[in-house]
């Protein structure tokens, strides 16, 4: 299989940076990207740095990575990780999620070296994550303030405006400018990008027999580890093999999962849900997904993202729109994926994703539907109990 | 020179009419209630007050009404009330107090609270935009949340083109909430109207800032946890009113008499403390006698800065351009509140000689993470530049089930003896 070569931080062409499933079958394929997401030590992107490349750090949940990917610098997507926080714990107090936690971890533990970190306030406790970061490390911490007021007829050109400050400083790390054709080249990938993970969903909502939750998940989240042009090329290759299996549907429970927003379920959990019943759609790594269709490329390509982010979007507990009301959003991906049931999920510590579960659950009382409440831990390591629980819900409803 | 008998009515009037004017905004709310008449919920970061009064909108703070209950020790009622409902232990207990309030019909401890006809926020704190999607559902009501963009990297000169790029955003927000108080109240807004009320929320905040300022004197003039909280108090709810601007007028007048004549606080001042945090309202009085017994009195605190909206910070809306500044007003007050709670190491620093600080008290809490998240961070971080002692104890604001007062004791014990010794330590050297 060919290469396709990336842009490095300095304008000039890279080796990718992940090479480990170029070649294989279908199920190496998958293998590889597991073993990619789960590898705390983030190896593709040392390979990035160590060919002379940058990298832009960027918390949860949704973030313009285009403007990022025109300076010639790799968008990483600060996800916590599944890391003991040594070095991070005496930062923080208690009552808090994990994901701030080990995120700052893997910096202070020297697993990945940034040189940008940019954060939104995204939740009261991410919204110091910024100003907690700037107090640790020499490199630029900044957040980037998307609109809480999207329906305000000036919020796009302000944020227009927001992205072109962003710009600068993007610039002046990366030590080059950004031009709007740039941006523009940017767009087009990242478009490809979305389109290729759509269809991706499109399979898991149609036919969720031929990937398994954990596969689909890795293959989502590998795009946040690597060049999106990277990420397309994987995608490309596997999504026909997805689709040429012979796996045979099986008679299982069609289930939304909810609540993935940020901090992310243990690998092994949502193995245990692709386990246990078809997990048809989810909001896991939405951020990555944010973006519903292609980000016009003719035109003021900042108006374009800016009202991509605002007017073509998907929802989360982070996001407030009066014409998105998350219950209702949530009924929409039940209908959508035909789901017969929904876990509703919440990180623990994680404010809007408990608060949501309250108007969640009383939509879907109201609508009849099914739905199991369950709080989760990235760290978490024992799922008996908890699988148990699922496994009786399930069959409750199988066998009713 | 004032009398005795004046003396004796200037000393602590602030805490009297305070108290007083609390009760009587309480009993409007219930009047309000009563008549099924309007009002705002608000918040204490951006209340907007200046826009609503225009409107004659009588403004509903529910962090008030929240906080009121752990005052009065019923708070548990209430959060039991909205976790049965399904809210989580682990959420902020301002917003279960009010779902609360909220199911039972507007029944608070202090009167009857009114069905909100709007809610007005900002992106201060992001439980605000939760707190407000829930009346959303209970209500029915028109949410206008305002972004205030806040500072977006600590040290960053102000650069002019991105803070007028925030404050026309912010700016073009408030026309489109003047135009939903037009809906909803049928009025006409009123600029000549707004200059007033302006002018008097500009006496408001030129009295805070004042106000703290003055606790610099030696000793303290005021509690900053336990009068401070009160003189907050007025300083949202009456901001923009004449009762506010004469109120603050008044007090600025009793905290410079107390100055001149060398009156502090009930406290023998022995050290001088800054709080950081939230109080801890499930035992608010016995809280700051834990430090009070020892001689330590808090002479400023955080939150009097970001739970004023960063009134603290004395802007002055220049009345000839009334929307123009209000819009500067509210960008540069909540940018600051917001920065006295993510990058409340710096303002620190910068006091801890003007204020003759002997130590910092932080109180993160449980329910509020917008401002307890940065806290253990923070204080390494002004360790590393400062030889300044601290003392980090968590509790909570609303929940007395993770508020343990022998623990809390045993800390606060430790911290007054070390502050002891090094003063020891510090005359023998």
């Amino acid at each position: 299989m060919q290469k396709e070569p990336t842009q490095s931080g300095n304008g000039q062409m890279n080796e990718p940076v992940f090479e480990e499933w170029r070649d294989q079958p279908l199920d190496e394929i998958l293998y590889a990207c597991r073993e990619l997401v789960e590898d705390a030590d983030y190896p593709t992107v040392k390979r990035w740095r160590e060919r002379g490349g940058k990298v832009a750090g960027h918390f949860q949940v949704y973030f313009p990575e285009e403007i990022v990917h025109a300076a010639g610098m790799l968008p990483f997507k600060v996800r916590g990780a599944p890391v003991e926080a040594t070095h991070a714990d005496a930062h923080f107090g208690s009552y808090l999620c994990s994901i701030l936690k080990t995120s700052l971890e893997i910096v202070l533990s020297g697993r990945v070296e940034l040189d940008l970190f940019v954060s939104h306030p995204i939740c009261d406790a991410a919204r110091n994550l910024a100003a907690i970061w700037g107090r640790n490390v020499e490199y630029p911490c900044q957040i980037l303030y998307l609109p809480q007021n999207p329906n305000s007829a000036h919020s796009a050109t302000y944020l227009r405006d927001e992205y072109n400050r962003l710009r600068g400083v993007v610039e002046r790390v990366a030590g080059r400018s950004i031009s709007d054709d740039d941006l523009r080249r940017s767009i087009e990938v990242f478009n490809e990008n979305r389109r290729l993970l759509r269809d991706l969903y499109t399979i898991k909502r149609e036919t969720p027999w031929l990937v398994s939750a954990e596969d689909a998940y890795c293959l989502v989240a590998t795009g946040g580890l690597i060049p999106r042009e990277e990420h397309n090329e994987i995608l490309r290759a596997v999504l026909p093999m997805v689709r040429a299996r012979s796996a045979r549907r099986e008679d299982r429970i069609r289930v939304v999962f909810e609540g993935g927003f940020c901090e992310q379920p243990p690998l092994d959990l949502v193995r245990m849900l692709g386990r246990t019943c078809y997990l048809v759609d989810d909001d896991l790594l939405i951020g990555l997904r944010w973006i519903l269709e292609d980000v016009p490329v003719e035109g003021d390509p900042m108006l374009n993202l800016a009202e991509s982010y605002i007017e073509r979007s998907s929802y989360s507990p982070v996001q407030h729109d009066s014409r998105k009301p998350k219950e209702r959003m949530l009924l929409e991906r039940v209908d959508r994926a035909g789901a017969d049931a929904v876990i509703v999920a919440a990180a623990k510590m994680c404010e809007p994703g408990l608060e949501e579960q309250v108007a969640y659950t009383h939509a879907l009382d109201e609508r009849g539907i099914p739905y199991f409440v369950s709080e989760f831990e990235e760290n978490m390591t024992s799922f008996d109990h908890l699988e148990m629980q699922v496994e009786t819900f399930l069959e409750n409803l199988l066998f009713a | 020179m004032p009398t005795a008998a004046q003396q004796d009515d200037l000393v602590g009037r602030g805490n009297r009419d305070g108290a007083q004017l609390f009760r009587r905004w309480y009993e409007d709310l219930d009047r309000t209630a009563e008549e099924g008449g309007q009002c705002a919920y608000v918040f204490v970061m951006g209340s907007l007050n200046e826009i609503l009064k225009t409107f004659d909108l009588p403004v509903v703070f529910p962090e008030i009404n929240s906080l009121q209950t752990a005052v009065r020790r019923v708070s548990h009622e209430y959060l039991g009330q909205a976790e049965d409902e399904g809210y989580s232990p682990d959420i902020c207990g301002y917003v279960k107090a009010d779902v609360a309030v909220q199911i039972r019909g507007g029944e608070h401890p202090m009167g009857r609270i009114p069905k909100p006809s709007i809610a007005v926020l900002t992106n201060a704190c992001n439980t605000y935009i939760k707190w407000a999607e829930i009346w959303e559902r209970m209500h029915g009501i028109p949410v206008v949340t305002i972004d205030v963009p806040g500072t977006r990297q600590a040290g960053l000169a102000r650069n002019d083109r991105d803070f007028e790029n925030d404050r026309r955003y912010v700016e073009a927000q408030l026309w489109e909430l003047v135009s939903v108080c037009e809906d909803l109240t049928g009025k006409r807004f009123d600029l000549d109207e707004l200059r007033r009320v302006l002018a008097f929320a500009n006496d408001v905040s030129t009295g805070w800032k004042q106000v703290i300022e003055l606790n610099k004197s030696r000793p303290s003039l005021f509690n900053a946890l336990t009068d401070g909280t009160i003189y907050l108090g007025v300083a949202n709810g009456f901001r923009g009113t004449p009762e506010g601007s004469e109120f603050f007028t008044q007090l600025v007048q009793e905290m410079r008499y107390k100055a001149a004549n060398g009156i502090g606080t009930l406290t023998e001042e022995l050290y001088r403390l800054v709080f950081v945090g939230v109080p801890c309202y499930p035992i608010f009085r016995r809280f700051n006698e834990l430090f009070s017994e020892w001689g330590g009195t808090f002479i400023n605190s955080t939150y009097l800065w970001f739970a004023s909206g960063g009134a603290n910070r004395g802007f002055q809306y220049d009345l000839s351009r009334p929307m123009e500044s209000l819009a500067e007003g509210v960008l540069t007050s909540v940018r600051d509140a917001m920065d006295s709670m993510f990058h409340q190491d710096r303002l620190l620093e910068a006091m801890i000689d003007e204020f003759h600080v002997d130590g910092i008290v932080y109180h993160p809490v449980k329910s509020c993470r917008t401002v307890s998240t940065g806290l253990a961070d923070g204080r390494r971080a002004l360790s590393r530049r400062r030889d300044i002692p601290s003392l980090f104890i968590e509790s909570d604001m609303m929940d007395r089930r993770v508020v343990s007062e022998a623990q809390m004791k045993n800390r606060i014990d430790a911290f007054f003896e070390g502050l002891a010794s090094r003063r020891q330590r510090e005359a023998i050297h």
